[in-house]
């Protein structure tokens, strides 16, 4: 899977490069956003800028991200949702799940 | 009513590498309807999801060791309506054991059939001597 990487003290940020998530990476995606909380990070965004398509198993894989940064109560978001991977968010009503930003520059540091 | 009428038969490696070749199959089922009415870019969209889900679900669990290599997938374009069928040779499952609200919030498994199901208008899964089928019907307007 590619991922840019944008990191500082305050937050990571993860740029996924992948115009699909599906089975096929969504067991990558899950190890790189585990991979990205033990760093300790207080703010995780995943932007899905690039992403145009995403199945149940990319929803499983950012669930689980999101159940992990609650474990370790830093705060996971999600920016740049494509039209058609929002639709799939509000099929499965995860929407109402995470926090959701438009750009990557809309999330607060703190809230 | 579409007015090309064509069944695509594929056998395809039961590995999730192929999910996306055989997504944009659909997706292209779409595109190629003639005299479509509905919104082509929602079809194809949709037809990449559900098949991509069954086909997942059935690369997890419907491969059994000894027919690992290969699942069958048909696609066919009737005057109203599109016809998907997944075979496999697995241990198969009850579809009508299986709720048809997504699971709770933070199960991380589980929406696959849910969406097949919200996306196209039925989803049947027939489990024969001969192996499993699981058919999703799609009316085209």
């Amino acid at each position: 899977m590619n991922v840019e990487i944008d990191r500082n003290d305050a937050r990571s940020v993860l740029h996924l490069k992948e115009e699909r998530i599906d089975a096929h990476n969504a067991g990558e995606l899950k190890d790189w956003l585990l991979n990205s909380l033990e760093d300790g990070c207080p703010l995780l965004i995943v932007d899905l800028a690039s992403v145009h398509f995403i199945d149940s198993s990319g929803l499983g894989a950012l669930l689980s991200g999101y159940k992990n940064a609650n474990l370790r109560q830093a705060r996971f978001v999600l920016t740049g949702l494509q039209a058609r991977v929002r639709s799939m968010f509000e099929l499965t009503r995860l929407h109402r799940v995470f926090e959701i930003a438009e750009q990557v520059g809309d999330v607060a540091i703190s809230r | 009513m579409v007015k090309n009428r064509f069944t695509l038969d594929l056998r395809v490696p039961g590995r999730t590498e192929y999910l996306a070749l055989v997504g944009s199959i659909a997706e292209c089922v779409a595109r190629r309807l003639q005299d479509y009415r509905g919104d082509r870019d929602a079809l194809a969209f949709n037809l990449n999801i559900v098949v991509t889900e069954a086909v997942g679900n059935a690369i997890r669990h419907g491969i059994s060791a000894h027919s690992r290599s290969r699942l069958r997938i048909c696609i066919e374009v009737r005057a109203d309506e599109l016809v998907i069928e997944v075979h496999d040779h697995g241990q198969g499952f009850d579809l009508d054991t299986l709720p048809d609200v997504p699971p709770d919030d933070l199960d991380e498994g589980g929406r696959g059939l849910f969406v097949m199901r919200s996306l196209m208008d039925s989803l049947t899964y027939k489990r024969t001597k001969a192996g499993n089928v699981l058919e999703m019907r799609k009316r085209l307007r």
